[in-house]
């Protein structure tokens, strides 16, 4: 059998008794051992337990029980989540020998349905950065072209899905970390309302920003994996108890008649033409399929990077505080305490985490507050209040993912702000709590993959994947 | 120039940083550049809005209810008894650079 790529073929080819999931997560791990020295997506592999739960699957199988939805699916998870007894980074030095003593509940989800977890994947360190090259062990390069980055920062995840060395993946998201790397490196990634899935074990970057959700190759698979992870967790007080949606039964509900939005304001100057020619062809295929299309307006869009960088940095000055040199991870050797701390922190952060540091704490500091941090919370209300006055008019809307296909390697290493703009499309959703998507539409003339973002308004994922599920399945 | 010296110097210390001259170099350069494109967000006149902090009281919260009522979303009840186990102790000082097995240990604090 080959490699299998969607996970109804994993779950299928089990229940066929065609294979088993210990011989598909040993094929997975021999193509980890094979391509991966090139691509970097992998940080730890677990085989221990991976091969438990395979051998606990095939069990069931072999028992003629029921199979859970997710039963053998070879799963890969950022490192930024923690795995009970499997080293968990972040992508930072600070966190190099960290064994988390419990699961992110979002991992524990996916394993109870059968997943089989392979390893952690690479990302920027702390989930800081748009190219993965902020990781503290490698970069990852692009399995569609290895000299350009995947994005960031989840990289690894999409690397991983992109390479067929994982079936599908978690990500975070804090400013576009999942929907961006998903369009680089030409697979599907899904960024869920705020409150949607729980953030119990995500290693915290900015609490008011951070979301968990999947990476796949195909809408369904996405939907899949947020149906298992979606819901209440009384371990996270910020996720919603609100009741999940069958998000599969529903992908196939006709999309006819529905309003999708066009916002000029995410196709001015900045974009690349050949990234403006794909996404206005897929909207004019949603069109095709009897969308309605709507020009609506966001016109505080090019105020979303400016704010976005202040309170993202101002809520990771203040959770990064806890990287202390006391409790885990490391430490320098000092001989007083104050020293400790201040060593500790030089030696174990990367120059992005400290300049984000540095930065979150100008912006709280005494006689800076209500310039930076106070504007950006009231400049937040005002994006929120656009996507507020166009999802009155709209079920969707449509943008660009990023304004460029994978750029390469080293490219924006020395310009963080040439960096910061990579997200310019992708932060407003973090900063008004919307869910989004990002599905493959195309490729430019040097073969880059190009994504087309789907968003949406608060807890009505349902909507976006029917959109995503109908375009995918039209081209 | 916003940002002086001076100023990274502060700010690196309220931040338990040391940094080297190389990265206070670089800092006072990023801090600015960043800072100065940040200044666009003062064309906004934002005197009568509200921030916003966090996202779920903007869907959740009972705007037909007064004061704490409004967030009837974030509350639960009081746990009486059958309260959840934290982490064994042992378990809970298992990352720890240094333990002596009850407490985690760091250089000395008070001089004696």
């Amino acid at each position: 059998m080959a490699v299998s790529q969607t996970i109804d073929d994993v779950r299928n080819a089990i229940a066929g008794r065609q294979t088993t999931a210990t011989a598909i997560a040993q094929r997975f791990y021999d193509r980890i051992r094979k391509d991966d020295p090139e691509i970097g997506a992998f940080l730890t592999l677990c085989e221990e337990r991976a091969l438990a739960q395979a051998a606990h699957i095939d069990g069931l199988a072999a028992a003629g029980k029921p199979l859970p939805p997710l039963a053998g699916v070879p799963i890969a998870i950022k490192d930024v989540m923690a795995t009970r007894g499997v080293r968990t980074t972040a992508g930072s030095k600070i966190l190099d020998n960290f064994i988390p003593p419990y699961d992110c509940t979002a991992v524990a989800r996916l394993e109870a349905e059968g997943a089989v977890i392979l390893g952690k994947l690479n990302c920027d360190e702390f989930a800081m950065g748009s190219s993965t090259e902020n990781s503290a062990y490698y970069p990852v390069h692009n399995p569609r072209a290895k000299s350009r980055v995947p994005g960031g920062s989840s990289g690894g995840s999409a690397a991983a899905v992109a390479a067929e060395m994982s079936v599908a993946t978690l990500g975070s998201d804090t400013g576009g970390s999942i929907r961006q790397p998903a369009s680089f490196c030409g697979v599907v990634g899904l960024k869920p309302t705020y409150g949607r899935v729980s953030r119990y074990g995500l290693i915290a970057f900015a609490s008011s920003l951070d979301h968990i959700g999947p990476f796949a190759n195909t809408v369904k698979d996405a939907a899949l994996m947020l149906r298992t992870i979606a819901g209440r967790d009384p371990m996270d007080a910020t996720s919603a108890d609100l009741p999940v949606p069958d998000y599969v039964a529903e992908l196939d509900t006709p999309i006819k008649g529905l309003r999708i939005g066009v916002a000029k304001e995410y196709f001015g100057s900045g974009l690349d033409p050949e990234v403006r020619a794909a996404v206005e062809a897929a909207i004019q295929k949603l069109a095709e399929l009897g969308c309605e299309i709507v020009s609506v307006s966001l016109p505080h869009t090019e105020y979303a990077i400016p704010a976005y960088y202040i309170v993202a940095t101002a809520e990771a000055s203040a959770n990064l505080a806890r990287f202390d040199g006391v409790r885990y991870g490391f430490r320098a050797k000092s001989n007083t305490l104050s020293e400790m701390y201040r060593k500790t922190r030089d030696a174990g952060f990367g120059m992005e985490v400290k300049r984000r540091i540095m930065l979150g704490t100008y912006a709280l500091s005494a006689g800076y507050y209500d310039a930076y941090y106070l504007k950006a919370q009231k400049v937040r209300t005002l994006l929120a209040r656009d996507f507020d006055e166009a999802f009155k008019k709209v079920d969707v809307i449509a943008a660009p993912t990023a304004p460029t296909p994978a750029f390469k390697l080293g490219e924006k290493v020395d310009d963080p702000l040439a960096m910061y703009l990579a997200d310019i499309y992708t932060v407003t959703a973090n900063l008004a709590g919307i869910p989004g998507i990002s599905v493959p539409c195309g490729e430019n003339h040097e073969k880059l993959p190009i994504g087309l973002q789907l968003l949406a308004r608060h807890f009505d994922e349902a909507t976006m994947l029917r959109v995503a599920h109908a375009y995918e399945q039209a081209t | 120039m916003k940002v002086t010296d001076k100023d990274v110097a502060y700010v690196a210390d309220l931040a338990n940083l040391e940094l080297s001259d190389e990265e206070r170099a670089r800092m006072l350069r990023d801090l600015n550049s960043i800072l100065e494109y940040v200044d666009r967000l003062g064309q906004l006149e934002t005197d009568d809005v509200a921030p916003m902090a966090q996202v779920s009281d903007r869907y959740r919260a009972d705007k037909s209810r007064q004061g704490i009522d409004r967030f009837a979303y974030a509350m639960r009840e009081d746990v009486k008894d059958g309260l959840r186990k934290s982490l064994p102790h042992d378990v809970a000082v298992k990352n720890a650079p240094d333990t002596d097995g009850t407490f985690f240990e760091v250089p000395k604090v008070i001089e004696r």
